[in-house]
């Protein structure tokens, strides 16, 4: 396999899907970070696998179960008092034992059990793809709207208390998000990669951005890099490309902290020459 | 004798969070009026205003806001939330404060991330953001602290000026820095 594969119309489909989810994660996973439930991802990924298995042994689309049960878990825990990452644990060790369980005692889900745990993109059809570009589209709309009252959310809490205003239904609609995110990314790159494209470019971003909007961009940037490098090398080695993204996401969270542990290091001088 | 209700109305309110710890304590506050509680360290002058922004309970007497009133809501301890990536201007965007109006002193601290802040600065912006956010009442918990002196004489200039047409609710222990702003005071007992 040459390292122009990703530019085989065969591999289209499977390379434009995952290149949306990697533009589109990070964002989620900024506001997720930011309300320290970032726990959500991996909940909302397990509920959709066991949501997608669910749906395989009843003979229905996989997509759908997926959407479905991490959508209902999500309209669910928007209803609680905010219990941010202890209701999302709740959810997570849910969603994992449902989906072991019905591993074991349904072996025709066993081939999708692994193609959702260990991440399978190469075989994604254009239904993946249509469904991941709209919700693109509805990410890139909707946040617009709900950025700012997110973040005034969370640095001014009693703005919209105060003023006798609900904050709900925007939890409401960024919980609906991050669960249809999470099932449509789980179902092509699988539980653990989507995880990582939500977890590990904020944590690098959060770092090094300058401003929300400069750590937005961090984000996508090294999520993008990082996912067109893992298509590329599991490709051409032949290897599960799941793993091999978190792989990529793991060092570039090493090279990031130790560059910025470098700047840290030597720019600490400099400022005791200055005090003086 | 004017007969516009006012923009807030405690009458005899008891507030807390498992059991009342402040009041009874009655107070209005009207728009272009400043109103500060003052009274010793842990007396509840904190919880009462958490009680005002819906973030303690009511225990008893009444609390009357006017209808449809906007609140700004400054919280001590704002360093908790240095790690999130904001600048300083996004940090103003947020409550759709006026950013150009900044005083000059504080105009650099636009550009920079808020973990880049020292605490005083970090609550000047704060503070900022709450005074000039399209509310009718805006509630200001201990705005001096962290802050030096040239700040204080700064926060004092800004509070007085962005007054009009709203009502500035302040805690604070700062006995001197109350009686400059001119506030009326409500003085705040231990239980």
């Amino acid at each position: 396999m040459s390292w122009t594969a990703m530019f085989d119309p065969m591999f289209f489909t499977p390379f434009a899907t995952g290149l949306l989810v990697a533009a589109v994660l990070p964002v989620l996973g900024m506001y997720l970070r930011l309300r320290e439930e970032w726990l959500a991802a991996l909940a909302f990924a397990q509920l959709a696998a066991a949501g997608s298995l669910g749906a395989a042994i009843l003979g229905l689309p996989v997509l759908v179960g997926g959407l479905g049960v991490s959508g209902l878990a999500a309209a669910l825990k928007a209803s609680l008092v905010r219990s941010g990452n202890n209701g999302y644990a709740i959810l997570m060790v849910g969603g994992w034992g449902a989906s072991i369980l019905m591993l074991a005692n349904a072996p025709l889900a066993d081939h999708l059990g692994h193609a959702l745990f260990d991440g399978q993109l190469y075989f994604t059809g254009l239904s993946n793809l249509w469904s991941m570009a709209a919700f693109a589209l509805a990410v890139g709309a909707l946040m617009r709207w709900l950025s700012r009252k997110l973040l005034l959310e969370r640095m001014f809490p009693d703005f919209f208390r105060a003023s006798g205003l609900s904050a709900i239904r925007y939890h409401l609609l960024f919980d609906l998000l991050v669960a249809g995110g999470l099932a449509l990314a789980t179902a092509s790159i699988g539980v653990m990669a989507a995880f990582a494209l939500v977890f590990i470019p904020t944590m690098i971003a959060y770092q090094w951005g300058r401003s929300w909007r400069h750590s937005l961009v961090i984000a996508t940037l090294v999520s993008l890099v990082a996912y067109v490098i893992a298509f590329q090398v599991a490709l051409v080695e032949d290897q599960p490309f799941g793993p091999v993204l978190v792989l990529c996401l793991v060092l570039a969270a090493i090279v990031a902290w130790s560059v910025k542990r470098l700047v840290s290091r030597t720019s600490r001088p400099s400022s005791a020459r200055e005090l003086s | 004798m004017s007969t516009r209700p006012h923009c807030l109305e405690l009458n005899s309110l008891e507030a807390g969070y498992d059991r009342a710890v402040v009041g009874p304590l009655s107070f209005t506050l009207d728009a272009g009026e400043i109103v500060a509680l003052w009274g010793p360290n842990g007396s509840g002058k904190t919880t009462a205003m958490n009680a005002i922004g819906g973030g303690a309970r009511v225990f008893g007497g009444h609390l009357r806001k006017q209808p449809g009133l906007r609140v700004s809501h400054q919280h001590q301890n704002p360093l908790s939330l240095r790690d999130i990536p904001l600048s300083g201007r996004e940090l103003l965007a947020l409550t759709q404060s006026d950013a150009k109006a900044l005083p000059a002193a504080m105009q650099p601290l636009l550009t920079r991330r808020l973990s880049e802040l020292s605490g005083g600065q970090l609550q000047m912006l704060q503070v900022w953001a709450c005074l000039t956010a399209p509310v009718d009442l805006v509630m200001l918990d201990e705005p001096t602290n962290n802050v030096d002196i040239a700040g204080v004489a700064l926060l004092q200039q800004v509070i007085a000026g962005a007054r009009d047409g709203r009502g500035v609710l302040l805690v604070s222990h700062d006995r001197h820095f109350i009686e400059a702003l001119g506030a009326r005071i409500v003085e705040v007992e231990r239980r």
